[in-house]
């Protein structure tokens, strides 16, 4: 038996569809397809003059070796805001799906460092970790260590990611919980009668169990690691020391609207999408296979 | 039929408008200053305003320096542009080259009628925005130049002698030790180290900072500030820092906050620092010249300056650039300069402000507020001294704070750094030349 709703006429659904593909076509095709034509010129600043380069703005970039330096720099920070935003989500989920008392205080607790922005969190923990008024840094000195994220990209690349996952963390774990309550408890009281500790079923069932949660959030945490930790990068280190935090985002912005090199900007835009649209169809290809619903 | 409503409507609208304010011509003026900076520029337009009665000035801060530069150039875009607009000086090769853009400041001042002598300008200070006819292209507004700032509380803690001389970077070489010995941990800081350390280090040694007068004399100019002085300083800064001798706190003018609260004994910081240091500080401290190393180059030469100048955009009313003529020549006026110049310690942009703030024995009430303008001054400008007029400066100024960087942690030698510099900030250097052919 066939499910599917079948539409008599073709005005209908097309009326039906018509936002959203009209919303995507002001918010989406419209600016991508202008970055696509920008990124084939070489304009100035003040759009008097431009020159056509064709694919010039491309080659110049990826030549660069500072360029194509900024995808490992971007890799590793994806991938150490992803785990860090996640792991802990999922652990404290975990455990306050536990609690039997006060789990909504807990809960609401925890949500809170959502309502930062990002670069207000930037700021935050700039702040803490200043290398001459931070307390974090303070006590790091106590303890002997001579913290100083201004000149070593190590711990200035450690300093932005805590800042762009910790926010995240509240964002993660509401979705974890949330899947956490759908686990049937049937199962997991089966298990405990068999003898399986906590860890032991959590590993095995009520991890497997969670992971169309944790497929969706692993595609939402690295999009928002790609795009939207501008503002904690721009706050708290402007890409620096050197270049060890400058991501392929950070530089669209700093090329473009600091520099006003608006034809490699464009070009660096078209570049970003192609990864993204990649890494998204890597996801569903080969992660999701592994996902059960 | 529609069409023609909202036609009607859109004529009406625009017909009103300057009915409204038939009296008085409207200049827009965007700025990028806030703090006691942003009250001291509206007390200038409303006194301006205060003063005649055609025109009215109507300020509006824009944000910081590139902010208010990226919105110029949006709103030209858009043809919202402002009539006045202010620029700092890493913008003004990006000004220069939008031909169609801007106004020339000497040709609104030829036409509005307004008093304008290009002569009564300090030269080292309008060179930075004259062509190299002696045109003048935009009007400065706020320049300062760095110097040494001592703390000699932490000098005397440290057992040397506060009145020991510093002209030379060899002696501050020794007092670093000696400070060091002494138990100091923070013995030299400095501010805007790309503009400090190697721009004003080049003017001031007289050494090119980039063939072609530093770009004065064409577009395609290209970096050489990794000469044989450049990287000879940069050496031994790069010494002082593996040493602790010299600390770094970032890019911007970070350090001031450490100097300020008494943490550093030497400052390499802007003039303009002055109103900053002298509210702050709880200790006793003076003003030094920049050092400069003996025998390297032609030190010193002068220095030159960083701040911002008013750029006048094209397409308005002729009416209205007589206004904005008239707001610029109040604005140049030595009673407005003077009190600009002693409230904020940015230099006088004329020789008679300066000799007025002289004669009213303000440099006698406030020792080494007149070193800036000394050091800018005791000199003719060279063709390695009058300024620097690179494009995309402002991302080359990034990609120099990086090579630094790489100096400060021990990554690269000074050489290594500024070789790197220049290939990546020529290729910069290029793509601008493509742009504006």
């Amino acid at each position: 038996m066939d499910k599917r709703v079948r539409f008599k006429g073709w005005l209908l659904p097309i009326l039906l569809i018509a936002p959203q593909v009209l919303i995507s076509a002001v918010f989406f095709f419209y600016p991508a397809g202008q970055a696509i034509w920008q990124s084939l010129f070489i304009p100035d600043p003040f759009g008097l003059s431009a020159r056509f380069v064709g694919l010039g703005n491309f080659e110049f970039l990826l030549s660069d070796p500072f360029y194509r330096a900024s995808f490992l720099t971007t890799a590793i920070f994806s991938i150490l805001v992803t785990l860090c935003s996640m792991v802990p989500a999922l652990f404290l989920a975990a455990v306050a799906d536990r609690l039997i008392k006060g789990s909504g205080v807990y809960r609401t607790l925890l949500i809170w460092p959502y309502a930062v922005a990002p670069a207000v969190a930037g700021v935050l923990w700039l702040f803490m970790f200043n290398t001459r008024v931070g307390v974090v840094s303070w006590y790091l000195g106590q303890l002997g260590y001579d913290w100083n994220h201004v000149l070593n990209g190590g711990e200035a690349m450690g300093l932005v990611v805590v800042a762009s996952a910790w926010g995240r963390i509240s964002y993660n774990f509401l979705f974890f919980f949330a899947a956490l309550q759908a686990v049937p408890r049937s199962v997991i009281e089966a298990a405990a009668i068999d003898g399986a500790r906590f860890w032991k079923r959590f590993f095995t069932i009520v991890l497997p169990l969670l992971s169309p949660t944790t497929f969706f959030l692993l595609v939402v945490n690295v999009v928002y690691a790609f795009f939207e930790t501008f503002g904690v990068i721009h706050t708290i280190t402007a890409g620096g020391p050197q270049q060890s935090t400058t991501i392929l985002v950070y530089k669209v912005f700093s090329d473009g609207f600091v520099g006003q090199d608006l034809g490699s900007s464009s070009a660096q835009s078209v570049i970003l999408l192609i990864v993204v649209g990649l890494l998204t169809v890597f996801q569903f290809k080969f992660i999701e296979k592994r996902v059960h619903y | 039929m529609r069409k023609s409503i909202i036609g009607a409507l859109a004529a009406s609208s625009t017909l009103l408008l300057p009915m409204i304010a038939a009296a008085q011509t409207e200049v827009q003026f965007w700025h990028a200053f806030t703090g006691r900076l942003g009250e001291l520029v509206k007390e200038q337009v409303a006194d301006f305003n205060a003063s005649q009665s055609d025109y009215v000035v109507v300020e509006n801060h824009k944000g910081n320096y590139s902010e208010t530069l990226n919105a110029g150039i949006a709103a030209f875009r858009a043809q919202e542009q402002p009539h006045i607009l202010m620029v700092f000086e890493v913008g003004t090769a990006t000004m220069m080259a939008a031909g169609g853009a801007i106004k020339p400041v000497h040709e609104v001042m030829d036409e509005s009628g307004a008093a304008f002598d290009p002569n009564a300008y300090i030269g080292s200070v309008k060179g930075y925005y004259t062509t190299t006819d002696g045109e003048m292209l935009s009007l400065p507004f706020n320049s300062s130049t760095p110097v040494l700032w001592v703390n000699r509380d932490a000098m005397q803690a440290a057992g040397v002698d506060p009145d020991t001389d510093l002209s030379t970077w060899q002696n501050v070489g020794a007092v670093l030790d000696q400070l060091k010995a002494g138990g100091e941990e923070c013995p030299l800081v400095t501010a805007w180290q790309s503009w400090i350390h190697l721009e004003n280090f080049s003017a001031y040694h007289d050494v090119p900072f980039a063939t072609k007068d530093n770009g004065f004399a064409g577009l395609d100019t290209e970096l050489a500030l990794n000469g044989p002085a450049q990287v000879a300083h940069l050496t031994a800064m790069g010494d002082w820092a593996e040493d602790g001798k010299f600390i770094y706190t970032g890019r911007r003018n970070e350090g001031g906050a450490n100097f300020r609260a008494g943490e550093c004994a030497l400052f390499t910081e802007s003039s303009a620092g002055y109103a900053g240091i002298k509210s702050e500080a709880k200790f006793d401290f003076d003003v030094r010249p920049l050092p400069y190393w003996e025998g390297v180059g032609n030190g010193p030469q002068n220095t030159i300056i960083g701040g911002a100048s008013l750029w006048v955009m094209e397409g308005h009313e002729s009416e209205e650039y007589k206004g904005v003529g008239a707001f610029l020549s109040f604005l140049s006026s030595t009673k407005i300069q003077a009190k600009w110049h002693q409230n904020t310690g940015y230099l006088p942009i004329t020789l008679e402000a300066g000799d007025a703030t002289r004669i009213a024995g303000f440099y006698e009430d406030n020792p080494g507020t007149d070193i800036a303008v000394i050091q800018m001054t005791a000199k003719e400008p060279t063709a390695n001294s009058k300024g620097l007029r690179l494009g995309s400066f402002d991302q080359i100024r990034g990609i120099i704070d990086e090579e630094l960087e790489a100096i400060w942690a021990g990554d690269k030698t000074a050489q290594e750094a500024m070789d790197s510099a220049k290939t990546r900030g020529d290729a910069l250097l290029r793509r601008f030349e493509a742009a504006n052919r």
